[in-house]
């Protein structure tokens, strides 16, 4: 293969953990709305640690983002 | 296209280059929008806690609901003993908070989109937690890296994994700040490129091209929340890094 269309793979295959990391958001998700939903005045605990939880799981999408763009800028 | 890039290219506003030394220390854009942030905060408390009514005004309020903020992030993170840290946590929560949303007003210069600047960042709380660390427990810090009531033929894979995610941090940290400020500022970059590329279609292209501005708009929302969110996770972790440091585990 040439080297640019390996690059383009590579890039690609770079943003492979958008797999997991949507699996994860989802589950944070779908337990942040189950706790409130059975428990509505736990909001104030829960916000925060869902807030800290969510942004600690979205930055892996964001550093597999800056892995590919690295790959193909680099 | 206009490139998407442009926006975080660091230029000297100045007509010439200043170079002492063979480094080259001209005033920046970057170095601008930072004092920018930093006369802005100082002013702001200066102006805010200059009566200190007992029932505040709205300067004081908001003032003072930043102030609480980080006071109870402090409190729950480290309990009483945080308390001698609240400036410095404080500090990086202001100066983080305020580059992210500084970085959102058109045309100005987003500093914690750079690597090198969220890097220095995170090195402090790093070094200051080393330091913290070795001051308060001595060479008995080691014990950081062995979580205690392990049983002993874990320990070659427990003590390297616990030393990398150590030294580690650093990088995360200030990796997470920076790629989410690029990511989202480059990301409405190019959306709005795409209204301007349609613009360029006609009639029917001007129509379409409010879509794309629809959506930045959304993102917009979206990325005010995300420089909010990411000052706090900033403040957050460096809190638990200094807790870590003290406690031990």
């Amino acid at each position: 293969m040439e080297l640019e269309s390996v690059k383009l793979l590579a890039a690609a295959l770079a943003l492979l953990p958008l797999f997991g990391v949507g699996i994860g958001l989802g589950m944070i998700f779908s337990s942040y709305n189950h706790a409130v939903g059975r428990n509505p005045s736990s909001v104030q605990v829960l916000d925060k640690k869902f807030f800290l939880t969510f942004a600690l799981t979205e930055a892996l999408a964001i550093f597999a983002l800056v892995i590919s763009l690295i790959i193909l800028f680099g | 296209m206009a490139n998407p890039i442009h926006q975080f290219e660091v230029t000297p506003i100045t007509q010439n280059p200043l170079i002492v030394g063979g480094v080259d220390i001209s005033f920046t854009n970057s170095a601008l929008w930072m004092m920018i942030a930093v006369v802005m905060s100082f002013c702001f408390f200066t102006l805010a806690l200059q009566k200190k009514a007992v029932v505040p005004g709205r300067l004081q309020m908001f003032a003072e609901m930043l102030y609480s903020f980080v006071a109870n992030m402090v409190r729950e993170n480290m309990g009483l003993e945080g308390r001698k840290y609240f400036p410095f946590v404080f500090t990086l929560f202001m100066i983080i908070l305020l580059g992210n949303l500084l970085g959102m007003v058109p045309g100005s210069f987003t500093y914690t989109s750079h690597i090198i600047v969220t890097g220095a960042l995170a090195l402090i709380v790093f070094f200051i937690c080393t330091i913290i660390g070795f001051v308060r427990h001595g060479l008995h810090f080691f014990s950081f890296f062995l979580p205690a009531g392990v049983p002993w033929p874990l320990w070659p894979i427990i003590i390297p994994i616990e030393v990398l995610s150590f030294l580690i941090r650093p990088v995360t940290l200030s990796v997470r700040l920076f790629a989410n400020m690029m990511a989202g500022h480059l990301m409405l970059k190019v959306f709005a490129g795409f209204s301007v590329g349609m613009i360029g279609m006609g009639a029917v292209g001007v129509a379409m091209g409010m879509l794309p501005l629809l959506f930045n708009s959304v993102l917009i929302a979206f990325e005010i929340l995300i420089a909010l969110l990411h000052a706090y996770v900033f403040a957050v972790l460096s809190c638990i890094y200094l807790k870590d440091s003290i406690d031990l585990h």
